[in-house]
């Protein structure tokens, strides 16, 4: 099959960028979306040009290196998939295929589709953790865990960090990220100590770093990859409430001693 | 090169205490005025930069990728082993330890292997501590399943995201420690090259992969978590970033490297599509639970639509040949079986370079929901790939490179020969002999990472004076000088092929020579190919742009010029260990049968590799394995 690509190149973040369009020639329908993208880099390189720029890694859907927005869609066409794992076979004979980096105020394009989502790891530092140092743990079965609470937990534990969630949503929130990560540990007895503080720290982050706010337009939950659902960002906002009151009643007990 | 593996004497079980009550402390308030650069952020290096952190050491961590959560470590799926006998099946420490022993057929150290196994508990505790959702049972106690080469249940599970939930445990640690101030992090960041001051590791040099700047950075001890090397060969199923990089600059700075040609093959890998063909990916080894391998008996039927295969035309290879591990033999086993039949000409799918792991029995007996609950994300991801039914049709496999056992030579303190230098996780070579069983490689990074090497760096730092070292120290300055050299280099060849080419090229050349059956003949062949096609790289390598700015084609010419030296090595490691041990089947070294005929009284040893200069054969060094405590055996698993 054939394409023809319109790609954003952008030289780097303080450059502007501009479309620019390539052909795909002879793409074999069980490519995966990046090794399309390798072939036109190869005949780029051959041609004396820059190949494009982009984040890929595993190439196997779990470390949340690559992504991009395929046709204004985070990831592309097809649901629960990372751009590493959607394949040619997707696509139509002889169909034009835009490709953007992520869109996000808080992702600064470094170049081309690579953006900078050093963001997403302040917010796990703000308080996306248990604190259990090393050594000091008890056997593991002496904490049981509801199957159920452990499947939830699993399943907001799955998020890999891509920011599809962000790129998607048209306020540019990454409610859904953060949410998953207070879901995760917020739905097992290890994590309820810090919930609160970690709602509290998380949020705040997250609104620091200039990601907008949920308005529950949901866009997100459709382009995650690991179709992590927006009912985390029920359980954030409950914590992140139930938490500034008990930071309130905190400070009203709290005296000089 | 005197090779001290350092390994404490007395019982066994008694070593490692012993040896962490001889062990040298650092004064807590001393701890903080010293420096420790870890490479790497997956299990080996996350975990041991957390975990220095949370003692108190000031560290800090360097990674390629944007961020320390997508470390390759992320990729591991089935689980994780550990000698918590929670299934009261006769599991036990010393268990584990023998399994992995015989598993990776009598060329690891017994030392380090038993801390390995005593240490396994410790880490399942770690990690539920964190906030690791392993999968559970409905009373709320943790589940486990089985993997290959053992006949107990000890691995932990996470459901097919075991590496991934494993990584982010330690990822969140060490982000609470980056808030905390004790760990400063470097991703996209690339290390180079490591500095050496009067005979001590004291640093590395890197180049920050956004601006092209090279810049070193200084301590007091270097730890090197940095994976392994199975992207030699081009198609694998490593992360397109792994490396060999780090390791391989470190070895040619004095570094002994151990045992190189040890590579896994791993028997459950999606074949390969086409020439576009970018990566393998693997299918968890946990699926030989309840998938059956089997290919038709006769070769006529090879063309055939499975299902329309009946039962008494297929032969279950693995259930026949090994009875008593059946469809949960050892890797190496299971993908040399797999190689066996389609050299018969019994394989199916594209280029006949496949076998089927069949469900069918499995859905009959326990329902689709239930194997949907077990392996739903791996369905599902052979699905995307295929674009075939797996409940449906049975699934094509066929062995891909996986796994590197070999690596960087350590001592039981998991230092290297360079004093300073420590090495940790898939990057050293100490525990899985020559072929590593499944769900062990989880355990090793982060028993290395949590709970062996933040002592051993304490004992070292407690027991050396440690100089200040100058940022322009001569060997400072001339190692930053090299890196930028080779930079200019590579960039100054402005040649007509890509780098990929090349790449691809290597690619297959070790593994048609160096793969899953090696002969000296074709060892000696790629050791004649190999060069020229390094010395055509050098002269002929386009890499378009400039160093000073994101440029995935000169991180690529680095790594992959890395690789061409590092093959050679790999080959000749392989010539020379003339038997066939695990991983590395010599074809001239057999059973009647066709198993791995190992040569004990000759090769009953770790080959140590030693640079001795550019352009001079390596120095081979040997430390013999002593066993006293397993009686060394032909590996049976009929």
């Amino acid at each position: 099959m054939n394409l023809t690509l319109h790609v954003w190149r952008q030289t780097g973040p303080d450059t502007n960028g501009t479309m620019e369009r390539y052909e795909a020639r002879d793409v074999s329908p069980d490519m995966s979306f990046l090794e399309m993208l390798d072939v036109v880099n190869e005949g780029l390189v051959e041609a004396g040009q820059m190949p494009i720029a982009f984040d890929h890694d595993c190439r196997e859907g779990i470390c949340g290196s690559c992504g991009m927005m395929i046709n204004g869609v985070a990831h592309g066409p097809s649901k629960g998939t990372a751009t590493c794992q959607l394949h040619m076979r997707t696509f139509e004979d002889g169909a034009s295929v835009y490709i953007e980096p992520w869109r996000s105020r808080a992702f600064p394009v470094i170049k081309d589709l690579v953006v900078n989502r050093g963001a997403l790891d302040r917010i796990i530092a703000a308080g996306g953790f248990i604190s259990a140092q090393t050594g000091g743990a008890q056997d593991a079965n002496n904490i049981p865990v509801a199957k159920q609470d452990s499947d939830d937990a699993m399943d907001a534990a799955a998020c890999i960090g891509c920011g599809a969630c962000v790129a998607a949503c048209p306020n540019g929130s990454a409610s859904l990220f953060t949410a998953a990560k207070i879901s995760h540990l917020g739905a097992l007895p290890q994590g309820q100590p810090e919930r609160n503080r970690r709602a509290q720290r998380m949020v705040l982050q997250m609104d620091s770093e200039g990601f907008g706010h949920c308005t529950l337009y949901g866009e997100c939950q459709e382009a995650c990859p690991k179709e992590i659902s927006i009912d985390t960002i029920a359980r954030m906002n409950r914590d992140f409430v139930g938490s500034t009151v008990a930071a309130r009643e905190e400070k009203a007990l709290g005296g000089t001693g | 090169m005197e090779l001290r593996s350092k390994i404490p004497s007395g019982p066994l079980e008694k070593k490692w205490d012993k040896h962490r009550f001889e062990m040298k402390l650092v004064n807590p308030a001393n701890k903080r005025k010293h420096t420790v650069i870890v490479v790497g952020s997956g299990l080996a290096g996350g975990a041991a930069a957390a975990t220095l952190s949370e003692l108190g050491y000031n560290v800090k961590c360097f990674c390629f990728q944007d961020s320390p959560r997508r470390a390759h470590s992320i990729a591991a799926q089935g689980g994780i082993n550990a000698a918590k006998n929670y299934q009261n099946d006769g599991d036990s420490i010393f268990r584990l330890f023998y399994d992995t022993i015989k598993g990776g057929d009598f060329r690891a150290r017994e030392g380090n292997v038993y801390r390995l196994a005593q240490t396994s508990v410790n880490i399942i505790d770690q990690c539920v501590a964190q906030g690791v959702p392993f999968a559970r049972e409905y009373g709320g106690l943790l589940a486990n399943r089985s993997f290959g080469g053992a006949q107990v249940s000890r691995t932990f599970y996470a459901r097919g995201q075991t590496g991934q939930q494993l990584l982010l445990g330690a990822y969140q640690a060490l982000e609470k420690e980056v808030s905390k101030g004790g760990v400063t992090m470097y991703p996209r960041t690339e290390m180079l090259d490591v500095v050496i001051v009067n005979g001590r590791a004291r640093g590395i040099v890197v180049r920050d992969m956004v601006s092209g700047a090279i810049e070193t950075h200084l301590a007091d001890a270097v730890i090197l978590g940095t994976g392994g090397y199975g992207n030699v060969f081009f198609l694998s199923t490593n992360a397109k970033g792994s490396n060999a990089t780090a390791i391989w600059r470190a070895y040619k700075r004095g570094a002994a490297f151990a045992n190189p040609c040890f590579t896994q093959i791993h028997p459950t890998c999606i074949p390969v599509a086409g020439e576009h063909q970018s990566k393998l990916t693997l299918m968890s080894e946990s699926l030989r639970n309840d998938g059956r391998v089997w290919v038709p008996k006769r070769k006529e039927d090879c063309a055939k639509a499975p299902n329309a295969i009946p039962e008494a035309d297929r032969d279950y290879y693995l259930e026949r040949k090994y009875p008593s591990f059946g469809n949960l033999s050892p890797r190496d086993i299971a993908s040399r079986a797999a190689k066996e039949v389609c050299d018969e000409g019994r394989g199916v799918g594209p280029g006949g370079r496949g076998v089927y792991l069949d469900f069918g029995d499995a859905i009959k007996r326990v329902g689709v929901d239930k194997i949907a609950e077990r392996y739903g994300n791996l369905f599902e991801m052979y699905q995307r790939i295929t674009d075939e039914n797996p409940y449906e049709v049975p699934m094509r496999i066929y062995p891909a490179v996986h796994y590197t056992m070999g690596g960087l030579w350590v001592d039981y303190n998991l230092m290297s020969t360079i004093p300073g230098l420590h090495v940790t996780g898939e990057a050293n070579f100490s525990d899985h002999g020559a072929n590593r069983l499944g769900a062990s490689a989880l355990m090793q990074g982060l028993a290395d990472g949590y709970f062996i090497v933040p002592l051993t760096i304490g004992d070292y730092i407690g027991s050396t004076k440690l100089e200040p070292v100058a940022a322009d120290h001569p060997d400072v300055q001339a190692t930053e000088a090299a890196v930028r050299d080779r930079v200019n280099k590579l960039l100054a060849v402005k040649g007509t092929r890509t780098v990929t080419s090349f790449h691809r090229e290597l690619g297959r050349t070790m593994w048609e020579y160096c793969g899953m059956a090696r002969s000296a003949e074709g060892l000696r062949k790629a050791l004649e190919i190999i060069p020229k096609l390094r010395d055509e790289f050098w002269r002929d390598v386009r890499i378009p742009g400039t160093g000073a700015e994101l440029n995935q084609s000169l991180e690529h010419a680095g790594r992959v010029a890395d690789f061409f030296e590092l093959a050679e090595l790999m080959c000749l490691d392989a010539l020379h260990r003339e038997e066939s041990c695990g991983g590395h089947f010599r074809v001239e070294h057999q059973t009647p049968d066709g198993e791995a005929l190992r040569d004990d009284e000759h090769f009953t040893y770790v080959a140590a590799w030693e640079f001795a200069g550019e352009g001079k054969p390596p120095v081979l060094n040997k430390e013999p394995l002593v066993f006293e405590n397993v009686a060394l055996s032909q590996r049976s698993y009929k």
